[in-house]
């Protein structure tokens, strides 16, 4: 008797056809939604040549877009980084009442539309409230300038750190930093020997998440930077001015460099990422 | 080091984890805080190595008053429950974390600091695993590295939570023997909190048992089990 052979499946596997269906499915939602927009604005871009791409880079507007996003990330990024970790800190390792409320407050930023939170900036820092006449008369101007820019990435970009960072830190609890403070270290000597290495990786994509958003941000900053050309005008908002001109080649071409800026930071995950593989893995919970 | 506990109590909010309880322990014991969960065992613990203050009452080392001792100055040897080692550092830079964290003046030499390590990875019989990470080893290997992290710092006392909650019976049984052994040869007042009768008569000279944040019995392992004080111990230690 010849033995039939047989096939194993495992019990969470789907048959051939079901998986030719999802993976298909997942395969055609990331052509449209993702690598076709995507070519497109590289092609666009490119479609009076690659001088002409570099040109409209070069034109002073431009240049001071792509300076004006990067000062901004730059300032907003690590300040979101601290205030992450202070607010996920908090969250995780004391008890108190309102906590909560506290966690519901961190998530705002996601909730509120960014031109209701620029709106808000305007109004509270304004020429015209209180809070901002005072600073205007002292010469330092908040709204149509590079403080309400950066207070208004701030605050739409609040939740990616401590978002990242609290889940993490529920899940690793007191013990360890509890182990260092009775092995005689200090508050400070066991945030940075204990507390830091354990959350660096929740941090760094927290932080990554944090600066393309920061990066990208329009609503909010529309509204608050007053899109003074070559002043204040962001990389997002100088590509809405030009698309809007049906200057397109210029418009894609800050768009292509947008979109490598935010390939950049997932190349650098990456490359963390694998260059790192074996601590990421001795980091995991046994 | 001889430990007094003087009416300790501790509240949580509106939940009292331990009604006023005292309690001497003489220099070099080895005692058991025996009892069910929710007993206040981790409590009276965590409150001798300064994680918890307590609501009111005194605690006295040799005499002097330590209950206002910060976690750091207690200088307290904890084992903790699930070891809490440092999952990013090596076996070697755990055991060695407590002298490095010393104020430089008081700080060993780097060679003198590997010395010591060395010697602590002799004592708990896994002399080549210096280099390897907690995730890279077994249950038992683990708590053992605990507990020479634990000894690092030249401690006054040793304080264990569930020392042995985490591993299975043969190897608990193995581990038992070697807490007995690093306790004899240092002579450290050792206190360790089970939930494990057993493992509080074989292996203590003093077992305090509790229920409900009280103390019911203080008492030499042969004296609870010929004359339990209530029908709460009887109960306990003949489960």
């Amino acid at each position: 008797m010849s033995d039939v052979p047989i096939r194993f499946r495992a019990a969470t596997e789907e048959t051939p056809l079901a998986r030719f269906l999802l993976i298909g499915g997942v395969l055609l939602g990331l052509a449209v939604l993702l690598f076709a927009p995507l070519i497109v604005v590289f092609f666009e871009a490119l479609r009076d040549g690659a001088l002409a791409a570099v040109a409209s880079l070069a034109n002073p507007e431009a240049a001071s877009a792509i300076r004006l996003t990067l000062i901004v990330a730059a300032i907003a990024v690590p300040l979101n980084a601290v205030f992450g970790i202070a607010a996920a800190w908090f969250v995780t390792k004391f008890d108190f009442r309102g906590k909560a409320i506290l966690i519901t407050l961190i998530d705002l930023p996601f909730s509120v539309s960014p031109v209701v939170a620029g709106l808000c900036i305007v109004l509270t820092f304004g020429a015209n409230s209180l809070i901002g006449g005072v600073l205007v008369g002292h010469g330092f101007p908040i709204v149509f300038a590079l403080p309400g820019i950066v207070l208004a990435s701030v605050f739409v970009t609040f939740p990616f750190v401590a978002r990242e960072l609290i889940p993490v830190m529920i899940e690793q609890g007191r013990a360890e930093e509890e182990a260092a403070l009775t092995l005689g270290a200090s508050g400070w000597r066991v945030f940075f020997t204990v507390t830091l290495p354990n959350i660096r990786w929740a941090l760094l994509y927290g932080v990554l998440l944090c600066n393309a958003r920061a990066m990208g941000e329009f609503g909010a900053v529309a509204v608050v930077s007053g899109k003074i050309r070559g002043q204040t005008a962001t990389m997002p908002i100088t590509i809405e001015m030009l698309y809007n001109e049906y200057l397109s080649v210029a418009a894609f071409s800050l768009a292509a460099v947008l979109a490598l800026l935010a390939l950049l930071t997932l190349t650098l995950k990456t490359g963390l990422e694998w260059r790192y593989a074996d601590q990421l893995a001795a980091n995991h919970r046994h | 080091m001889h430990i007094e506990i003087e009416d300790i109590s501790k509240e949580f909010g509106a939940t009292a984890a331990l009604h006023p309880v005292s309690l001497s322990i003489p220099s070099g014991a080895l005692v058991a805080l025996l009892g069910p969960s929710g007993s206040g065992k981790t409590t009276l613990l965590r409150i001798l190595g300064g994680l918890e203050f307590p609501t009111a009452g005194r605690v006295r080392f040799d005499g002097q008053d330590a209950t206002g001792l910060t976690v750091q100055e207690r200088r307290a040897g904890f084992v903790f429950q699930s070891y809490a080692l440092f999952r990013h550092m090596t076996v070697f830079d755990n055991i060695a974390y407590g002298l490095n964290a010393r104020p430089r003046a008081q700080r060993p030499s780097k060679p003198e600091i590997a010395r010591r390590v060395t010697r602590l990875l002799d004592l708990i019989q896994l002399p080549a695993i210096g280099p390897r990470y907690p995730s890279q080893l077994s249950g038992g290997q683990r708590q053992r590295v605990a507990l020479a992290r634990a000894m690092a710092i030249e401690p006054r006392m040793l304080l264990l939570d569930e020392p042995f909650g985490a591993l299975d019976a043969k190897v608990r049984k193995e581990l038992r023997q070697g807490l007995r052994e690093i306790h004899d040869t240092t002579g450290l007042t050792t206190i360790f909190v089970t939930h494990d009768q057993d493992e509080a008569m074989e292996l203590a000279d003093l077992v305090v048992v509790m229920s409900m944040g009280r103390i019911e019995q203080i008492g030499r392992p042969q004296d609870i089990r010929a004359h339990p004080a209530s029908d709460f111990v009887r109960n306990f230690i003949s489960a």
